[in-house]
């Protein structure tokens, strides 16, 4: 029964992650485009080092971007959670609202009201808050926007989560000691709920750091991130080799972050917040 | 020091602010940030444009329904939109039977008889958490080696690859609280394993299957980052979109994505009124 899917799994997954991890440890002739095996482990420090700067600005991009979502769900998920009554559905289906856009389509319209003739900046200039030179598309400040908002309800659901599954009576307890609202609120929920935040980061942070999409219609050419690094890597030079390293290079960074939450979150597992 | 009883009072008061009026307020804020770019988007599809330029611009120049009824002027996005859909079903059908067919084995069975469970999980698992660049860019790998032409095949083979997983997960969950005593019954009034299955286990399982074709579809028709590694000279709708607007967008981008938003929150809402009546 399991087959179908495993073997799916199995071809179209696991054998090409592989593959793509012996392409990693071969060297390719710039000319030719011939690769050999050399089973050279120095290709992924030398892309690591070479494309250091792009790393750099992912990590700081999805960080931002990731922080500046979770300081945003967490009152709007601890508010669903314990004072949605029978509207919860409807305030999630709220929270889920930007998934019923296409992603690139979103993306597009963030582009279209942050554009230099937009009315965000033209709303700036008339107010004299900026000056007229000044503009967000094409910065850094417009991808983290970008990243913060398509990535949002990946940060608010897994919080939404965590913060409805605590047993109400704990709270109860935590009253019955006398504790006020905000003892209750800083030293039972939060702690509680400090799993569903770290599957918050995880789950916004690694799609974050690989995305392209943002950085491409949103930063224009500057600050380049690792994910638009990679897609030319494979689609505009063909650098399958390079391509590769960073790949696994991306692809063992997630695994570290979810591993790192295994061992220190243990007994639950991320997959529950999915 | 004690308080006086106006003081509790007023204390109280301040206290019940925040969970009904700072809180609430705070909440419609995000939920308005999260509306605004689409509505942006449903009302700049109804904006008129100036002669020449087929491109949405800030100016109001007036409504229109022009772009409505010219929907499907631009052939290669419509050609980009339907093979988005054509795509859906197909991979949406197989990701599906064979996501609910391995829920149901891992539910079902432990290690003697379902050798490698904790490596499957762990497959599922990875499948889900890894980033979709590495994926999409392993794909690509396999089918520039292989001399597999990108097309139709190839991007039903990866959207059902990263699908599956998602389906798995989600008719699991609604496994979990199944009576297999209902199974029991069916066998000890004589029902054979094929009709125990059509006519016990998948009606009770079906919310879940249901919701796990809902999550393929939806996964299917939104992805542009493993798309646009595998897909030939005839590429999905986000992917067209994605090539066609460098240089600005067309208002018909606002119409279709104006078009699948209606859809998907009717289907969503629809959804919510149907489980309210169980």
């Amino acid at each position: 029964m399991s087959l179908p899917a495993g073997l799916w799994l199995l071809l179209l997954f696991v054998i090409p992650l592989f593959m793509m991890l012996s392409m990693s440890l071969k060297t390719c002739s710039p000319a030719s485009g011939a690769c050999t095996m050399t089973w050279s482990w120095g290709e992924l420090p030398h892309v690591v080092n070479q494309y250091r700067a792009q790393f750099v600005t992912s990590l700081e991009f999805a960080a931002i971007a990731t922080l500046i979502d979770l300081v945003i769900s967490y009152p709007i998920a601890y508010w669903i959670a314990f004072y949605g009554g029978r509207k919860k559905n409807f305030f999630l289906i709220m929270l889920l609202v930007p998934f019923f856009v296409s992603f690139v389509i979103r993306t597009l319209v963030w582009q279209f009201i942050l554009s230099d003739n937009g009315f965000f900046i033209s709303f700036l200039q008339n107010h004299h808050l900026v000056s007229q030179n000044f503009h967000v598309l094409g910065t850094g400040f417009a991808v983290i926007a970008g990243l913060a908002y398509n990535y949002l309800p990946f940060t608010a659901l897994p919080l939404y989560v965590a913060l409805e599954r605590i047993d109400r009576r704990v709270l109860d307890a935590a009253y019955d000691l006398y504790a006020n609202r905000r003892n209750a609120f800083l030293r039972v929920i939060v702690p509680l709920s400090i799993p569903g935040v770290f599957a918050a980061f995880l789950l916004t942070f690694i799609p974050a750091f690989g995305d392209y999409v943002n950085q491409e219609i949103l930063g224009g050419t500057a600050n380049t991130m690792i994910g638009t690094v990679i897609q030319d890597l494979f689609l505009a030079t063909s650098d399958y080799a390079g391509g590769a390293s960073l790949s696994i290079v991306l692809l063992a960074i997630s695994l570290v972050g979810i591993w790192f939450y295994a061992r220190v979150l243990g007994s639950r597992s991320i997959e529950e917040y999915l | 020091m004690s308080l006086s009883a106006s003081e509790i009072a007023a204390k109280r008061v301040k206290k019940r602010h925040f969970g009904r009026l700072i809180l609430p307020t705070y909440s419609w804020l995000v939920i308005a940030y999260l509306v605004f770019p689409i509505a942006v988007m449903i009302i700049y599809s109804f904006n008129k444009v100036h002669a020449g330029l087929q491109m949405v611009s800030f100016a109001w120049n007036g409504a229109t329904l022009q772009w409505y009824h010219e929907w499907s002027n631009l052939p290669g996005l419509t050609a980009s939109f339907w093979l988005s859909i054509k795509l859906g079903i197909v991979s949406t059908l197989i990701a599906t039977v064979l996501g609910t067919l391995l829920a149901i084995a891992l539910v079902r069975y432990r290690p003697p008889q379902f050798r490698g469970k904790t490596i499957v999980e762990q497959v599922l698992f990875t499948n889900i958490a890894a980033p979709e660049i590495v994926m999409g860019a392993s794909l690509l790998g396999v089918f520039v080696t292989y001399n597999i032409a990108r097309g139709f095949l190839t991007l039903v083979l990866a959207h059902v690859m990263f699908s599956v997983a998602y389906v798995t997960v989600t008719v699991r969950a609604r496994l979990a609280g199944f009576d297999r005593a209902l199974e029991e019954a069916a066998y000890d009034l004589g029902a054979k394993p094929m009709s125990t299955f059509r006519l016990v286990t998948l009606p009770l399982i079906m919310p879940g299957v249901l919701a796990g074709a809902l999550m393929a579809f939806a996964l299917s028709i939104d992805d542009f980052v493993t798309s646009n590694f595998v897909s030939g000279t005839n590429a999905p709708f986000p992917v067209y979109i994605y090539g066609a607007t460098r240089v600005g967008t067309p208002p018909q981008v606002f119409v279709f994505g104006t078009a699948i938003f209606v859809v998907g929150i009717g289907l969503a809402i629809a959804s919510l009124f149907l489980t309210k009546k169980d």
